[in-house]
């Protein structure tokens, strides 16, 4: 059974942190950190977790036509919102892939991204299913600790099933080994990291050149045939080590995206995956490599489909198109890292009613509102009776979906008064071009952003609010300003 | 259409807390101080009053739900109390009831109480809370002010006006609003401040700062009202009566239908229109001699000029340029302070407006006295948000006029 990937695609957070900046913030403490001190990392913004960055992936990655053939949806990541409440499930609810799926977490190990991926392959060839793969990561990491500069935030999403696809399975290989070169223990915000010297001797360099002589070795493939190597190590020269010692080429040494993305902990290697099959032509041979408490290895072969079909969005242009950011305060702050004063307007209860979520999912999550059969306007959220003065009809409602609607502003305001946090708390009508409005708050509002009546915008999937008090967050759909460089590959 | 309200219910008797921070009171010190006022001047006992309506927006912050924080602040003897709350235009409603009541012959005399103790949250600006359990889940996170502000940016785009010229007249109404606010000892913010202090002023909301946005107060104010007849039986001569009582209450087409560009409010341009016609008015530019708007921001101030047709659409920034609306003005507007100075406990707002153009017509206002007693007066109270709202428009005059 010949299965594959059928789409690819990836999600930068805007931010990226200058790590000169964070490096220079704590170089009193540790003055090695300035080793570390060079290019950027991502960042999410307040109300990005591992969840949005991963819905925001697929969205990248699909086509409309691809939403209609999932048969599963597999979330990886080690720093999902919810421990008990199925991650993956609010995913679907949000690409509104119905309820007819199979949803899993895949979680615990930096090769999470891989071990779901393979899972997904496996049940390709079992099953003839087809199954979206997505992930995303944003790790809590300590002031002056090397992970925090080193690390990255950010989303991956790859669709796999049966046929060859843009690129095809030719062999694989798995192997756990409990190497605990780091840890993270129940309810422990951060990580626990042994010595890196010991990591990349008795780690990187064993595990994964076993792992991967055994995929190679069970695809008939030699080493040196590689085109693309991507391991996702963000330790220096390891992938070149590794490369050395299995045979294959210097020259198919993948960048790790250090220098932009930082590493996006378990999800990295498909993030690299991605842009690799963005930048491979056909016939290419394609290796990646998760490693975290043993390794899997996967080799594809591109096809002449990678020609044809990319991502919805380059994965390039949101590699380049960042925002330099270096305010490494406002990091801490919306990292919880430092105690912020926050004013007495955050102490508004958080609480969200069960019921009323479960009910509304669709509306809330899914930004699904109504379409009038009688006279066709189009309105959120959905009502019994129709908003167009001009009809007024019962009961004619059916579901529309806005998320992916073109809009634009037609008012605004920056607002210092409302709590938020990362003032000043952007919102305003966004009108739908079809028909439809509704009051939204913005995000991703830099301040080299201008905005104006009718500014172009287009809708993402963020954290509304964050319940601290009982350990909940939630979900709803903001309005960013389309960018001409992130957004629209680069063309005007 | 019915006949409508208008010279079948009088002003008897009116009252009105000092406004501010009233550190040092409770809701029911607020209360009786402005009850007492006016049951003296209308020259009543308490036990006349047959029915009351009390009103108070954000009841959790002081006294609680129901009629009875009333009942007992007042003593009042048994009779029938009923709460309302309508945003900001919960005063109006209180007034409307007490009126209504009166007009049908329900009761010979009734009362609205407005109240509201807002300086008890520990910060400034109106309480933060929960908008409905639903709502808080897709609402944006809005301020007053930020809903509010959106209609600058939405003014601006429909006629064509830069941002200096409309923050220009914006601070215009708000230096005019303090002059107005110095004269009135009952007022919250008594100091004259300049246009260069308003345009320099830390920003709330974009466009507006902080001296675009008006006070938050303590305060109480209410009406007792009767029949013409009644009053004129009681002794009282040159009669205040009602001429109109109007509500528009937005119905979701602002926020869900693309027929509303953002500039203006719907519902006051519904609720003014049949306000006139109640009383019998065909042209507001020249009939009504004196406005009290809602102008809880600036900006809402001078789109409101044009939605109750004082102003044509578009030109309201050159009639205030112009000083139309100032006190000296063809038609002053917020005289007294307005909310912007005299303060906004938002239960009493609409009551307060009511009492400054009562004692305007009575001859009554102090340094702030027009020199020819005013007419006709238009009351006007908006609650919520310019897309999702309340508007209240209420007109008294002399009685015959």
């Amino acid at each position: 059974m010949t299965v594959g990937i059928h789409a690819f695609g990836a999600y930068i957070p805007k931010a990226r942190l200058q790590r000169e900046v964070m490096a220079r913030a704590y170089s009193w403490f540790n003055p090695s950190l300035a080793s570390l001190g060079q290019g950027e990392r991502a960042i999410a913004n307040w109300d990005e977790d591992a969840l949005t960055m991963a819905v925001e992936a697929a969205r990248n990655a699909l086509t409309p036509e691809q939403y209609t053939q999932i048969d599963g949806l597999y979330l990886a990541s080690t720093s999902l919102p919810f421990q008990d409440r199925q991650n993956a499930g609010i995913a679907a609810e949000a690409m509104h892939l119905g309820n007819d799926l199979h949803t899993m977490d895949i979680t615990g190990s930096q090769r999470a991204g891989t071990s779901a991926l393979l899972t997904a392959l496996q049940i390709a060839v079992g099953n003839q299913r087809n199954t979206l793969v997505i992930g995303g990561e944003k790790r809590q990491t300590k002031a002056s600790s090397p992970l925090q500069l080193t690390s990255g935030d950010g989303g991956a999403a790859l669709l796999v099933g049966p046929g060859e696809g843009v690129a095809t399975l030719v062999g694989y290989a798995t192997q756990s080994v409990d190497f605990v070169d780091h840890y993270r223990g129940q309810n422990q915000p951060f990580d626990y990291v042994w010595e890196e010297r010991w990591v990349r001797d008795e780690g990187f360099l064993k595990i994964v050149p076993s792992a991967v002589r055994q995929a190679l070795s069970n695809a008939h493939v030699a080493a040196a045939e590689i085109d693309h190597f991507c391991f996702p190590s963000p330790a220096r020269r390891v992938a070149d080590m590794l490369a050395k010692t299995l045979g294959i080429s210097d020259s198919a040494v993948r960048d790790n995206l250090q220098g932009r993305t930082g590493e996006t902990g378990s999800i990295h290697a498909l993030l690299m995956l991605a842009h690799a099959l963005e930048e491979a032509t056909p016939g290419q041979l394609i290796l990646i490599a998760g490693f975290g408490q043993g390794c899997d290895a996967l080799l594809f072969r591109t096809t002449d489909q990678i020609v044809t079909r990319g991502p919805m969005k380059d994965v390039k242009q949101l590699l380049s198109a960042g925002y330099q950011d270096d305010n490494y305060h406002r990091y801490l702050a919306i990292n919880d890292l430092v105690t912020i004063e926050q004013g007495l307007r955050a102490e508004v209860d958080k609480q969200t009613g069960l019921t009323t979520l479960y009910r509304n999912r669709e509306m809330l999550l899914g930004l699904i509102g109504g379409r009038c059969e009688a006279c066709d306007t189009l309105q959120y959220p959905k009502s019994n009776l129709c908003v167009n003065p001009d009809c007024g009809a019962l009961n004619t409602q059916v579901a529309h979906s806005f998320s992916n609607m073109p809009c634009k502003v037609n008012s605004y305001t920056a607002d210092r008064l409302t709590y938020s946090p990362d003032p000043p708390a952007y919102y305003g009508m966004v009108q739908f071009d079809e028909g439809g409005r509704a009051m939204l708050d913005f995000t991703d509002i830099f301040s080299d952003s201008e905005l104006s009546v009718g500014q172009a915008m287009r809708l993402m999937f963020r954290v509304k609010d964050y319940d601290v008090t009982r350990g909940f967050r939630r979900y709803f759909w903001k309005a960013v300003p389309i960018d001409n460089a992130f957004d629209n590959n680069g063309k005007p | 259409m019915a006949k409508g309200i208008r010279d079948k219910v009088a002003i008897l008797g009116m009252g009105c807390s000092k406004f501010g921070e009233r550190w040092n009171d409770n809701a029911e010190d607020l209360m009786v101080e402005s009850f007492s006022e006016a049951l003296k001047d209308a020259g009543i006992e308490k036990d006349q009053i047959e029915a009351a309506w009390f009103s108070t927006a954000i009841e959790e912050q002081h006294v609680g739900k129901s009629g009875i924080p009333l009942a007992m602040a007042l003593r009042l003897p048994y009779i029938p109390v009923t709460r309302v709350e309508n945003f900001c235009a919960s005063g109006s409603e209180a007034f409307r009831g007490a009126v209504y009541a009166v007009a049908s012959g329900a009761a010979d005399i009734a009362l609205a109480l407005g109240v509201e103790k807002l300086k008890d949250t520990g910060y400034g600006g109106l309480p933060q809370r929960s908008r409905g359990g639903l709502n808080d889940m897709y609402w944006s996170n809005m301020s007053a002010p930020g809903s509010f502000a959106q209609l600058a940016s939405a003014y601006q785009a429909k006629h064509r006006v830069s941002k200096q010229d409309l923050k220009q007249a914006m601070a215009h109404i708000s230096v005019k609003s303090h002059d107005n606010g110095a004269k009135n000892p009952k007022a919250h913010l008594r100091k004259p401040i300049t246009e260069e202090q308003v345009l320099n002023a830390p920003m709330i909301a974009e466009p507006l700062g902080l001296f675009d946005c008006c006070g938050v107060s303590d305060g109480s104010a209410c009406a007792i009202v009767t029949t013409p007849d009644i009053a004129a039986a009681l002794g009282k001569k040159d009669l205040i009566t009602v001429k109109a009582l109007q509500l528009a209450v937005s119905n979701g087409t602002e926020v869900q239908h693309n027929s509303w560009d953002g500039s203006y409010f719907m519902t006051t341009r519904a609720a003014s229109k049949r306000a006139y016609q109640e009383a019998g008015i065909d042209k507001p530019r020249t009939a009504i001699d004196l406005l009290e708007v809602h102008d809880c921001f600036s900006v809402t101030e001078l789109v409101t000029m044009e939605d109750l047709y004082i102003s044509p659409e578009g030109e309201a920034i050159n009639d205030v340029r112009d000083g139309f609306y100032d006190s000296d003005g063809k038609v002053p507007c917020q005289i007294d302070g307005g909310l912007k100075c005299f303060g906004h406990p938002i239960g009493a707002s609409g009551l307060r407006m009511l009492y400054e153009i009562y004692l305007q017509m009575q001859g009554r206002a102090g340094d702030r006295q027009r020199a020819h007693d005013p007419v006709l007066g238009l009351t006007h109270n908006l609650g919520g948000f310019p897309h999702q709202n309340v508007c209240s428009v209420v007109i008294v005059g002399q009685q015959g006029a």
